[in-house]
């Protein structure tokens, strides 16, 4: 092997500095799965009597379902009754402020780069912070409130706004979407919920942040955003996990409903644990996340940055039904180690003149899999529809692999389409190119593939664009020989 | 400044370079002259630290020190640069962003501090003037979708930039147009200085009618066949390479 190709695969090799893990007390109920454990979550909640019901439904469908078997990933069979469906760290009573939130995971936060005192947070961003199963905190609160935006965790709006969690949940992805969704619908704990009135500008980014810490946990959250007529949100969601060698579960749903001229951003850097260098490991990030262009005009973009899990499997969409509805959608994927990614995205249109972008750039190094699938569809309503989509793969070695399955349905002549792919590897002459100008190997990748991934991270809020490049770059970082 | 000695350097099974020694000092300037496939790009880019290209004997020392065991991003931060005959594309890096990043890079290993954000717009303004270079042309990606002569172009502008101490241009002047020539010429010759070096490899004597050499040497199937004075140039332009390879077969045959 040249010594370039040598060097370009130590760069992918690299340690995750968030695998640390919290001691802290936890009310966590056993390992399995059954009614009575639906039961028992939904309880734990205080949750009104219709969403057991949805719960129980949701379960009962999933008994009758079978793991999704089309991905391209390998991974031993899931025991679903290995997994612990609710874990939250312990306390008294909900915390009503910060100075209530256990220290520690005060500490955690701040380990990983997200404080949660108001006066040390980025001036424009409010948090939310799951761990484990629950919301911990989420910070700017009554700010928001004088707007009459609600942002808080999902328990919180099934105890304080029950109606738009009973009109909005499942609407978008109901409980018998798909095998990770009904199981999410059954057991979710937490997760976030938003909710912007007509005409309202979110003045700050909104955003998650995840974090799995329990051994044997699976983490299952939702997350619910709605933006009525002419409003506008940013949202996003960041996540990180210890380092075990066991595999753990996220299964998460995501449903987004954008009203007439209403527009949801939503971003997610996704830094899981990857797993180790023989794929021992990480966890398996399943996640359905789909939005729906309700209204006239309306407008959804994902963008996603995914560097960590050691597998990912998920497919951002959005349903287009307003007219004039725009969906976009934006991915970096990068796999390094062992990692196995298969993530694209599907764009339904239904709605006349609706519009999507799809721009998909994955990254493989080390022995990652890289696969993009993403279906754009055409429906017979949906007259002068456009779509662009650009799926573009980048090889750093020549252990690891990339995929693209693009489907295309058109149902009605008039739609637009436009389709480009590329394929390329990390050339030795760029390299050199780069280190001739004194450029060290390491700085040479990460620039190189910044580059790569330009088009992506401008579509991220500024300070997550900085945090992307970042971690792109540390990602990629390591012994140069 | 630099000295090669029976420099021998294969590429795959192949030598390429069979025993070439070159002398260079500062302030010097030196052209490399010798048909397709002899070998001038191979010595440009082991130059340059390029590690496809394997030294099998010989030695270079640059300012004292053994270049060959000098990693090629060390090597321009001591002051070395290579205009590439094939300048690469690097697509989404911003080429201020890529040279901002060189030249700290530079900057670093001398010592000095990071350059900040206004002197380094001057900088590149200033010499964007020098080379008639477009704006544009300055903001858009590395070489990105840039024409031949662009490309060529944006080598000398970096070069301008990054102020080496030896420049070695490999064919700069292939695929200019003829003003192009001259701004490049004369932006070359605006960097001449006692401390600085160049070794300018080209095809035609017309470039060196701007930049006139010191000394011209005509590289002939991996070796150094004939040295002289610019005159040599003017002789090569009228007669071709083919006398000298009868010269060198003849020579041989003597030995
Ligand atoms: N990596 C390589 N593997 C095999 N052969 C090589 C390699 N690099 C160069 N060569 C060969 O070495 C010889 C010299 O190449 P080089 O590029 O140095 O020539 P040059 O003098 O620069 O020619 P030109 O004037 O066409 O640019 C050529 O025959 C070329 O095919
Ligand atoms: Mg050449």
């Amino acid at each position: 092997m040249p010594t370039e190709t040598k060097q370009i695969q130590d760069l992918a090799s690299q340690e995750y500095k968030y695998g640390f893990y919290t001691d802290i007390e936890a009310d966590s109920i056993p390992a399995g799965l059954n009614e009575d454990v639906v039961a028992l979550i939904s309880a734990k909640k205080n949750e009104p009597e219709f969403m057991l019901e949805w719960r129980l439904k949701a379960y009962r469908h999933w008994l009758t379902m079978k793991e999704p078997k089309w991905p391209n990933v390998h991974y031993p069979p899931i025991d679903y009754q290995g997994i612990v469906y609710y874990s939250a760290p312990k306390k008294k009573d909900s915390p009503k402020s910060l100075d209530e939130v256990d220290p520690e995971l005060l500490e955690t936060y701040r380990k990983l780069g997200i404080p949660l005192g108001e006066q040390e947070l980025l001036a424009g961003v409010a948090v939310d912070a799951v761990f484990d199963s629950v919301s911990v905190a989420t910070t700017f609160k009554e700010k928001l409130a004088e707007l009459g935006i609600i942002f808080c965790s999902f328990s919180e709006a099934v105890g304080d706004h029950p109606e738009l969690v009973k009109q909005y949940l499942g609407s978008v992805v109901p409980y018998t979407d798909n095998f990770f969704a009904s199981l999410n619908s059954a057991v979710f704990s937490d997760g976030s919920f938003c909710y912007i009135p007509e005409g309202v500008r979110c003045p700050m980014e909104l955003s998650t942040y995840f974090r799995i810490n329990a051994k044997n946990t699976g983490q299952f959250e939702r997350t619910l955003i709605i933006a009525e007529k002419g409003s506008y949100v940013s949202y996003l969601e960041g996540c990180t996990a210890p380092m075990r060698d066991e595999n753990q579960l996220h299964a998460a749903v995501v449903e987004l409903i954008a009203h007439d001229d209403a527009q949801i951003k939503y971003s997610t850097i996704q830094n899981w644990y990857p797993g180790d260098d023989e794929g021992k490991g990480g966890i398996y990030n399943f996640v359905t996340k789909r939005g729906k262009c309700l209204g006239r005009n309306s407008k959804i973009s994902w963008t996603q940055v995914e560097t960590g899990s050691a597998i990912t499997w998920k497919y951002p969409s959005c349903i287009l039904l307003g007219d004039n509805s725009i969906g976009e959608f934006y991915s970096v994927a990068l796999t390094k180690k062992r990692q196995q990614a298969d993530t694209g995205t599907k764009m339904i249109h239904i709605g006349k003149n609706t519009r999507s972008t799809v721009i998909s750039k994955g990254i493989s190094a080390g022995h990652g899999q890289n696969t993009y699938r993403g279906l754009i569809k055409i429906s017979k309503s949906a007259t002068g529809a456009r779509n662009y989509t650009q799926c573009d793969s980048m090889l750093i070695g020549d252990q690891c692999g990339a995929h693209t399955f693009p489907y295309i349905e058109i149902k009605n002549s008039t739609a637009q389409m436009e389709h480009e792919a590329s394929t390329s590897k990390i050339g030795e002459d760029q390299m050199f190119y780069c280190q001739s100008r004194g450029l060290s190997a390491e700085d040479a990748v990460s620039m190189i593939v910044n580059g790569f991934c330009k088009k992506v991270f401008k579509e991220l809020p500024m300070e997550f664009a900085v945090e992307a490049d970042r971690l792109l770059s540390v990602n990629l970082e390591g012994s140069v020989g | 400044m630099l000295e090669i000695k029976d420099l021998h350097v294969k590429a795959g099974d192949k030598e390429i370079l069979h025993g070439i020694n070159l002398k260079v000092k500062a302030g010097e300037v030196h052209s490399i002259m010798g048909p397709n496939g002899s070998g001038k790009s191979t010595l440009a880019q082991v130059l340059a630290g390029r590690e496809s290209y394997e030294v099998t004997a010989g030695q270079i020392t640059y300012e004292g020190k053994d270049l060959l065991q000098i990693a090629p991003e060390d090597r321009a931060r001591l002051g070395i640069f290579m205009a590439f005959q094939y300048p690469v594309e690097i697509p989404g890096v911003s080429n201020t962003y890529f040279l901002k990043a060189a030249l700290n890079a530079i900057r670093k290993e001398r010592g000095e501090e990071e350059v900040d954000a206004l002197d380094f717009l001057n900088l590149v303004k200033e010499k964007m003037e020098l080379l008639k270079i477009d704006e544009k042309l300055i903001s858009r990606p590395v070489n990105e979708g840039f024409s031949g002569g662009e490309k060529k172009r944006n080598e000398i502008f970096q070069l301008a930039v990054l102020e080496p101490k030896l420049a070695i241009l490999d064919e700069t002047d292939s695929g200019l147009d003829i003003d192009a020539l001259k701004v490049v010429a004369h932006g070359v010759n605006s960097l001449r200085s006692k401390d600085r070096a160049f070794i300018v490899v080209t095809h035609y004597q017309r470039i060196l009618n701007y930049i006139i050499p010191d000394y011209v040497h005509v590289l002939y199937d991996g070796r150094v066949v004939k040295s002289g004075g610019k005159q040599l140039a003017i002789e090569l332009e009228k007669k071709g390479y083919s006398w000298l390879g009868e010269e060198t077969v003849s020579a041989q045959l003597v030995n």
